[in-house]
């Protein structure tokens, strides 16, 4: 043995090797790429138990996604609606037909109105002859009870409830008008549910993340006790708090993925077997593309990934700085 | 390279496991650290590897005051020192080759840099052959040896063991110690705890003796 080590004396020297800085820096990268893997190796052997807590985030992350994505999509249903939400002008019986076409080029000019449309008091009487089957009781009125008709479309940057009563109080001012009628509760019912649910959701959101959190942590709490005896050699051998840190916190990021990819697919899941009855439904409304889900975007499948990838890396974060800490060597 | 300077431990409970000890070992010597059990051997290579701290006094370590490194600092301070243990402290899940290799990955080597050293410290110990294995697979003396190569794979100018014959029959006790004779021939500074009087005694180094907690000899040879 003497014998043997004497052949590599001049190899042996008394100052502790270091890399070189270059070295370093490089080898800083090639270890976060190889811990990246090297913690997706340590999950896959452990492939029913890794399963059974992605699954369980994947169940927590899931909850609110799905409850956004419906929500967005009632948002754009009443977005829909905004075709319904027209205001009608009913005229006094004695403006003439040519003031009316003034008034409706007046109109016109408002920045909160898109279109105006005039319905002439004569084509709606003949209209509603046709359509009514009281055309023989009508055609015996002396007189046109109908007055004119203008139809109101307010523009797209002004369909909140709010400025469309301003535009409906200007409107009555006209002294041209006799009537105006706009049917707005349930749009203000409506946009009040949706902000209900939106604090909602955002509650169960925050909660749920919470909750994906302690997963998480609770988690890497249970692989830091196991490597325990790992932990102090590292420790012994001159291992850094950051480098002993390392897998841990990718491995609570690769939970975090695993998690929100499993949410996405229950979510989708889910929409897939809402979608059929209620084309159902839409069909019974004449309009098929009334109430449509579709998949979840691709917007908010990224924001779900990325958020599932964070609250992982945050849990293992938290999980690893209370409880490293502890294991020294004796 | 290692001085302590009137340095006392006292645990928690008020046991004095080293009282008022003066110890100067130099850059390049090799010595044995020998007392019954209890003696307070472990505690002193505790203090030397910042396991644990003294109570007063002072332990310099390659002219460090230990008592100003603080617990960021301290893991580079310990890259400077090989640790051997009675009982190996391998990972057993891994081979020989990543057990070896755990200091360099530690300090940042590259993958090329660590091979070369790994097969330079496994070669050294006489284990190249068994670099795939793992740890459970070999005698105690081979884990004992690949636990040597770890430590001196990053050429550290301390080597510290304790008790590290200490599971292993007497031929093989003497092959392991023959390694640290060869290591501190090299210039590395060497102290290792033991309780086998009968084995040191063949070697011709420096022994010092703890007798509760207290320093009999520290004679220089």
């Amino acid at each position: 043995m003497a014998g043997q080590s004497s052949g590599t004396e001049n190899q042996v020297q008394l100052r502790q090797l270091r890399p070189s800085f270059s070295s370093r820096f490089k080898e800083f990268f090639i270890r976060h790429l190889q811990v990246f893997f090297y913690s997706l190796g340590l999950l896959s052997r452990t492939p029913f138990s890794t399963l059974l807590t992605a699954a369980a985030l994947g169940i927590a992350l899931a909850l609110p996604a799905g409850l956004y994505v419906i929500l967005d999509h009632a948002k754009q249903l009443s977005g829909d609606f905004d075709s319904i939400n027209q205001i009608s002008l009913f005229m006094k019986q004695d403006v003439s037909t040519q003031a009316i076409e003034r008034l409706q080029k007046k109109l016109n000019a408002y920045p909160e109105i898109a279109q105006v449309k005039h319905i002439d008091r004569a084509e709606a009487l003949k209209e509603f002859q046709e359509n009514s089957g009281f055309g023989d009781a009508l055609k015996a009125l002396k007189d046109n009870p109908l007055p004119h008709l203008l139809i109101v479309y307010p523009s797209l940057t002004h369909n909140e409830p709010e400025p469309i009563n301003r535009l409906l109080a200007d409107l009555k001012k006209l002294p041209e008008v006799d009537l105006v009628q706009l049917d707005i509760q349930w749009l203000q019912r409506l946009y009040a549910i949706i902000h209900i649910a939106q604090r909602g959701i955002f509650i169960i959101g925050a909660l749920l993340a919470l909750a994906v959190l302690l997963i998480i942590g609770n988690t890497i709490r249970l692989a830091i006790e196991n490597r325990r005896s790992e932990i102090v050699v590292m420790k012994l051998i001159g291992a850094t708090d950051s480098f002993i840190r390392r897998p841990f916190l990718y491995t609570g990021f690769w939970y975090g993925l695993f998690g929100s990819l499993i949410a996405i697919l229950l979510v989708n899941l889910s929409l897939l077997m809402i979608s059929n009855p209620l084309t159902h439904l839409s069909s019974l409304y004449n309009n098929s593309e009334l109430f449509s889900l579709g998949l979840m975007g691709i917007n908010t499948s990224l924001a779900l990934l990325l958020s599932g990838c964070i609250l992982g890396w945050l849990g293992a974060r938290m999980a690893v700085s209370r409880h490293l800490k502890e294991i020294e060597p004796k | 390279m290692i001085l302590f300077d009137q340095v006392s431990k006292r645990y928690p409970g008020g046991n004095e496991a080293l009282s008022n000890v003066n110890f100067h070992l130099r850059q390049g010597e090799m010595a044995f650290l020998t007392g019954h059990s209890g003696a307070g051997k472990s505690t002193l290579l505790k203090l030397i590897a910042l396991i644990e701290r003294a109570t007063t006094g002072n332990v310099i370590i390659g002219g460090k005051n230990l008592h100003k490194v603080s617990r960021h600092t301290l893991p580079y301070l310990r890259r400077n020192m090989g640790i051997i243990f009675q009982d190996y402290q391998l990972l057993y899940d891994r081979t020989v080759f990543d057990n070896v290799a755990l200091p360099l990955i530690i300090s940042g080597f590259s993958s090329r840099e660590v091979k070369k050293r790994v097969h330079a410290a496994l070669d050294k110990v006489g284990l190249l052959r068994y670099e795939k294995k793992y740890p459970v697979t070999l005698s105690g003396g081979e884990q004992q040896r690949v636990s040597i190569a770890r430590a001196v794979v990053n050429k550290p100018a301390l080597l510290l063991a304790d008790e590290p014959t200490g599971n292993l029959d007497p031929d093989l006790s003497l092959e392991i110690m023959d390694l640290f004779m060869a290591f501190n021939q090299v210039g590395v500074t060497v102290l290792i705890a033991t309780h086998d009087i009968p084995l040191i005694n063949q070697l011709d180094k420096r022994i010092v003796h703890l007798e509760h907690g207290q320093l009999l000899t520290a004679e220089e040879n």
